[in-house]
């Protein structure tokens, strides 16, 4: 153990305590490196029970075939070939890429285009923000219920309710193989709007106005001025929306869950992400092992993502 | 000197207590939370501890999502129950896991139990041994909406009795809207319901096929058979619209609230129905096919021992277990939750029988099949993909049919200890 | 928060009037959902179907019904215990866990800090069958503790707050020492109410956070008693057979919490929220 790297705040600057008082130097170290410890020991022995031990127990029991009854046995990659094998797992993998392909990019592209217009609204400017605030507010496993009720088919779904007063044929949402994934995307994007068009418009107000009034003397159109100053300026908020969406997209449950309890996943699996799956094999029939090798996968494809986007993103800076 | 009296008494009061509280032999009986469940048990053990003052039974229950997980985990750990209830579905697993032991068959004679019970309860034998009996049992029957019936032009004392009149029945009393859209149904279309039941065991049947063979480990609904029940039962929404997968959600519901003229049901929905104040509503056996060939599904949770439990505890769980399978267990069971009872002659009785409500379950009794789940949750997803690949994706039933007893063949075997 | 920058079309009327309809119009389109939650919560059963927003005979019987069997009311209790006593923990342990890290220098600061912030990629779900066997052995199953174990630091908050434990100046700090307060009171007393907003920011996140929570509850708790709001309607509406109006109550009273939280708070829960967000 180093004292020597033991530093108060301004210890390093001269005039600090330690300096002014030598004889006392080596004891206030180690008093100060004491409360370091002091403050850390829990939250130390939290993160290492909680998180860490888990982590790593998740790895080793997606290697086993522990089922609840039996004491878990050691199978090696058994549960991965299972899964790899298994053609559900597959439609699963597609159903969650889906969700994360077209979620997120639509769902930030809707939330800018609010975040652009309304922070140039002044006429009861908090009260259209608190209207598309308020969803975000919301208990995802409430509401997917409301929804579930607007996406019944006749004649007591509201939407198709509303479809036949305005004409439009009746559309069977979340009982079509087609249409069910899309109705329970609307629901997420619909409670994470808020979110996002908050977070833009901070970005947006965080860029210097200064930057808008020099593009405007050298004669920039509007267009140009979003094309070339705003969004490039945006970046770093971009960047924090699409991971973070993505992640959210990736890991739908609560709505998938409360939507189809009849049928779990819609029809034919329409709508299963990778979460539902992990649910029903670990607590549904009890496959633990299984389950979990799911888990890892889910844990890889999340790593990959956020990676992925992070690159990407950094790469055209 | 007055004190060290009372501290005699206290002593010796105590010691009584604990002296008496070491004969008594305490048992646990576990099941799920279902009030009346609850409530009629605490009233089955507060006769049995009267009539055996020596046994204390102890009630410990969990909610039903949870009861298995939990059985699981505490025989893990040895502080499993002495005796408990299990769906007849989860034998395998109990058994396969050691969670129970066979019936001894000194209190339980086989011989007995193959007289007296209903024939279902084969779904608990095992290797040659009983591991568990049923108090009561529950079968399904059709309900029928007696104002829509009226409505329709249609006899509400004279509900239908095959399934030809049932169509008719249907087609009668089903309304649809300008654009086609099922505003009332006939009857409700919901395999996630009960319906996959009635797919399995009794369609299948009654077209003249047989749903498995070898103790339900073989599926054989693969058959012209099985394609006529599904094309039958599909047709129902696809030609004769007298229903619609998913209308109003749920069967159960659309028949609460008056939107469906008939729903075939159990008799755990008997107690959610009897809070319907709008209309009246009445009960019929499962519709007979053209030969009269009628089927039902029953399904039952059944008692069994704790594989650890010995000595006097499993002396006291065995008068438990049969007083809980005696006559006068089933009438308290009947009335208090309104399961039928699984012992012929208290079921049969002539009381029973002309019940207007619980008469046709119990009819539909006499010619019931159960079917022996490997994955029930599985099967059930299974049957619901079967119609909807026909019904969303225009799979004809054929094919679909040959799908789905692959599926299920693999799930069957996967389940193979 | 007005400052906005004035563009050049900005002053144009049809142009704004057009914009401001068209945001109204997506605005109403978005609490929809809402509207017509509370609205049918207030409607008979014969009246559901009907789709006028303002019911002909508004009535609070689903609501004396639904909380006069005493489970939601135990629900929300459960919830509100959760979510609080989350909340009170994240403050306090990843604000000594940013401040820590932060201020001091000290030999593994950098691992430290290293690891919590990698437990940020692993998902929860990857987690939760460890959690559940952790929890069948040592009896946190169905649970307070249970429910809320997992929840009780995070990664997310040590990051936010060590973010704004750097801005306090090391001046502040240095002047308590010499004042002879010790290192728990400088942090608690000196540096705490510097980061006031950042503290309110991450009550905000964690609070919501574990009031909706569906996933865990959802897996650990397993009697009615121990449910939170969350997991409690959901089983509810699966038990009450497809009811709308009584499932709609039940939505309206997990939800009007939160709202009513927000129309009172709501500057500085979007400023929370901003704040956050941007710096998280």
């Amino acid at each position: 153990m180093g004292t020597d790297n033991l530093q108060g705040a301004a210890s390093g600057r001269p005039g600090g305590t330690a300096a002014t008082m030598p004889a006392d130097r080596f004891s206030m170290r180690t008093r100060r490196l004491l409360w370091v410890w002091g403050f850390l020991a829990i939250p130390i022995l939290f993160y290492a029970i909680i998180r860490f031990y888990p982590t790593f127990q998740a790895f080793y029991l997606s290697m086993t075939n522990w089922d609840l009854v039996r004491p878990a046995k050691f199978v090696g990659f058994a549960n991965y070939i299972k899964l790899f094998k298994d053609p559900q797992f597959w439609k699963v993998f597609r159903n969650t890429f889906t969700y994360l392909i077209i979620g997120t990019p639509l769902s930030l592209v809707i939330a800018f285009t609010v975040a652009f217009f309304l922070d140039r609204v002044r006429f009861m400017h908090n009260f259209i923000r608190a209207l598309y605030f308020l969803p975000y507010l919301t208990t995802a496993a409430a509401m997917a219920w409301v929804w579930r009720w607007f996406y019944q088919p006749p004649p007591i779904g509201v939407i198709n309710d509303v479809l036949a007063i305005v004409g439009i044929p009746q559309q069977p949402f979340i009982r079509s193989t087609d249409q069910a994934l899309f109705s329970v995307m609307v629901t997420a994007i619909w409670a994470g709007l808020g979110f996002q068009v908050i977070i833009f418009m901070a970005g947006l107000r965080a860029i210097p106005t200064t930057f808008y009034e020099a593009a405007r003397i050298d004669g920039l159109g509007e267009w140009a001025i979003l094309r070339k100053i705003t969004l490039p300026l945006l970046k770093p908020t971009t960047v924090f929306l699409v991971v973070f969406s993505s992640i959210a997209f990736l890991r739908i449950f609560d709505q998938v869950y409360n939507m189809t309890t009849n049928d779990p996943g819609g029809p034919l699996g329409s709508t299963k992400p990778l979460v539902l799956m992990i649910y029903q094999t670990a607590f549904g029939s009890y496959a633990m092992g299984y389950a979990a090798a799911q888990t890892v996968v889910l844990f890889t494809i999340l790593l990959i993502v956020s990676l992925l986007q992070l690159w990407i993103l950094r790469e055209k800076k | 000197m007055r004190k060290s009296v009372l501290l005699a008494g206290l002593v010796a009061g105590f010691s009584t207590f604990a002296f008496n509280a070491a004969q008594a032999v305490e048992i646990e009986y576990w099941q799920y939370v279902f009030d009346t469940r609850v409530k009629a048990m605490d009233q089955l053990i507060t006769d049995f501890q009267t009539k055996n003052p020596d046994i204390t039974v102890k009630q410990v229950t969990f909610p039903y999502a949870d009861y298995q997980t939990r059985v699981i985990a505490a025989n893990m750990s040895g502080n499993g129950p002495d005796v408990m209830q299990l769906f007849y579905g989860w034998l395998d697993k109990f058994a396969a896991g050691g969670i129970l032991q066979p019936l001894p068959a000194d209190a339980f004679p086989h011989e007995k139990i193959e007289k007296e019970f209903f024939p279902i309860v084969s779904a608990m034998k095992r290797d040659g041994n009983y591991y568990g009996l049923p108090t009561a049992v529950r079968s399904l029957a059709l309900f029928y909406n007696k104002k829509l019936f009226t409505e329709a032009g249609l006899d509400p004392s004279k509900p239908p009795q095959t399934l030809d009149e049932f169509v008719a029945a249907a087609e009668k009393i089903a309304k649809h809207d300008a654009a086609g859209n099922v505003t009332v149904a006939g009857s409700t279309l919901d395999m996630t319901g009960q319906d996959h039941q009635w797919w399995r065991e009794v369609l299948v049947r009654q077209f003249g096929g047989e749903p498995y063979t070898d103790n339900d480990t073989k599926v054989t609904y693969n058959s012209e058979a099985g394609a006529q029940a599904l094309k039958f039962y599909t047709s129902l929404q696809t030609e004769k619209k007298i229903g619609a997968a998913g209308f109003m959600d749920e069967g159960q519901a659309a028949f609460r609230a008056g939107k469906a003229g008939m729903t075939i049901d159990g008799t755990f929905r008997l107690g959610a129905f009897s809070t319907i104040k709008d209309f009246e509503w009445g009960v019929t056996e499962l519709p007979a096919n053209k030969d009269g060939l009628r089927s039902n599904y029953a399904s039952y949770f059944a008692n069994g021992i704790g594989a650890k439990t010995t000595g006097e505890e499993l002396e006291a769980s065995k008068k438990f277990l049969t007083y809980l399978t005696s006559p006068e267990a089933m009438a308290i069971w009947l009335k208090v939750v309104g399961e039928l009872p699984a012992l012929r002659s208290a079921a049969l009785t002539d009381a029973n029988l002309k019940d207007p409500i619980y008469g046709p379950f119990l009819k539909g009794l006499e010619y019931a099949h159960t079917t022996m789940f490997k994955d029930e949750l599985g099967q059930r997803q299974n049957a619901i993909d079967m119609t909807n690949r026909v019904l969303l994706e225009g799979q004809s039933p054929e094919d679909s049919v040959k799908q789905a007893a692959e599926a299920e063949q693999e799930m069957i075997d996967a389940a193979k200890p | 928060m007005t400052d906005t920058p004035a563009l050049s079309h900005a002053n144009i009327r049809p142009g704004r009037i057009i914009t401001w309809t068209l945001l109204f119009i997506g605005g109403l389109i978005m609490i929809s959902p809402l509207l017509f939650m509370f609205s049918t919560s207030l409607k008979t059963a014969d009246q559901v179907y009907d789709l006028r927003l303002i019911p002909a005979a508004p009535t609070l019987a689903n609501y004396i019904s639904v909380l006069a069997d005493g489970r939601f009311m135990r629900w929300f209790l459960n919830s509100m215990f959760v979510a609080v006593t989350v909340t009170i923990s994240n403050c306090f342990f990843d604000s000594l866990v940013g401040y820590t890290l932060a201020k001091f220098e000290f030999r593994g600061r950098y691992f430290i800090f290293i690891a919590i912030l990698s437990t940020l990629m692993i998902p929860t779900e990857m987690l939760v069958i460890p959690w559940y066997l952790m929890s069948s052995q040592l009896g946190w199953l169905d649970s307070y503790w249970g429910i809320m174990f997992p929840g009780m630091m995070t990664a997310f908050g040590t990051f936010l707050m060590k973010q704004f434990f750097e801005t306090v100046p090391n001046d502040f700090i240095e002047a308590a020492r010499v004042d002879g307060l010790n290192e728990f009171q400088i942090w608690w007393k000196v540096a705490m109410p510097l980061v006031t907003p950042a503290l309110s920011a991450l009550a905000i996140f964690t609070f919501l956070g574990n009031w909706t929570a569906f996933f865990w509850p959802l897996i650990v708790t397993t009697s009615k008693e121990l449910y939170t709001l969350p997991v409690g309607l959901s089983s509810f509406a699966v038990e009450q057979s497809i009811q709308w109006e009584m499932i709609m109550t039940g939505a309206a009273i997990a939800t009007l919490p939160t709202l009513i939280v927000f129309l009172v708070l709501q500057r500085y829960i979007v400023r929370g929220v901003m704040l956050a967000g941007l710096k998280g």
